[in-house]
């Protein structure tokens, strides 16, 4: 229960930082700019050793944001590393969001070829 | 009442412009943002304490999570309730993993009329296709990064 409590919390409080940027920076920031710059800036505070204690304190709170997803491809790719040498740093972040891709693939396919677009209201 | 540009005094004028202007709003997004944001990421560790109990490693359970989250995001859009949320949320629907996956089910429907191929194929990437661009890129670079500093 106090898992959940803290992943709400710090989970909360990244989307609340990142609508305080959109808000307040002067330029137009599309969802596209978001996520790349949320997945990146994760990726790179991931490799600096700085999002890991974020994820030990929040769990979820930290790896359900794309800032995670950038966490997981920075993780992966050094592990890779470790494993495989040179080849690890090709392989090792995709291999790591494997199935956050794929299964983005598989659903975002079925629920385009099930589900029509609402008229705007 | 009478229209004559004697009422258009400087100081009528600019209390007229400030109730023009739309309403600073951003304290509500922001709280917005933070309850429905927190609510996925609480949903999220209720679904990786689940995977977790069924015996997952937590890397193993994390990625498990990912994948129930990306078909929840994926079907709310599909039935049109994720964008309905997405008009309030703002950035809490924007920045879960969900949102990535409304991301590619939104542009993939939208563009369905152009074909399964150009339309639904390729269309589905618009939004997504620079987050793996750019996610593939950054941690191939800290993977060569990281072995240079090995050796």
């Amino acid at each position: 229960m106090e898992q959940i409590g803290m992943a709400f919390l710090i989970g909360g409080l990244i989307c609340l930082a990142v609508q305080l940027v959109i808000d307040l920076t002067p330029v137009t920031l599309t969802a596209g700019h978001v996520m790349v710059g949320l997945v990146t800036g994760g990726a790179v505070l991931s490799a600096l050793g700085w999002y890991e204690p974020l994820v030990q304190l929040a769990g979820a709170g930290a790896t359900v944001p794309l800032s995670g997803f950038g966490h997981a491809l920075a993780q992966g790719a050094m592990r890779s590393v470790d494993e495989r040498g040179l080849l690890g740093a090709l392989s090792g972040g995709i291999e790591a969001t494997a199935v956050g891709v794929a299964t983005a693939v598989i659903f975002g396919y079925t629920m385009a070829v099930l589900f029509d677009p609402k008229p705007k209201r | 009442m009478a229209f004559s540009f004697e009422q258009w005094t400087p100081k009528v004028y600019r209390r007229f412009l400030q109730s023009m202007k739309p309403k600073r709003t951003i304290a509500k997004n922001a709280l917005w943002a933070f309850f429905v944001g927190g609510l996925f990421c609480a949903l999220g560790q209720g679904i990786h304490n689940f995977w977790r109990w069924q015996g997952l490693n937590a890397f193993d359970g994390a990625a498990a999570t990912a994948a129930i989250l990306v078909f929840i995001g994926a079907f709310l859009t599909g039935i049109g309730v994720y964008d309905q949320l997405g008009k309030h949320a703002g950035a809490g629907s924007l920045v879960p993993i969900t949102g990535f996956a409304n991301a590619v089910v939104a542009s993939a429907m939208e563009f369905k009329r152009e074909g399964y191929v150009f339309g639904v194929g390729a269309k589905m990437f618009t939004i997504a296709g620079p987050v793996i661009v750019y996610g593939c890129l950054s941690s191939v670079v800290i993977g060569l990064i990281y072995f240079l500093r090995m050796h």
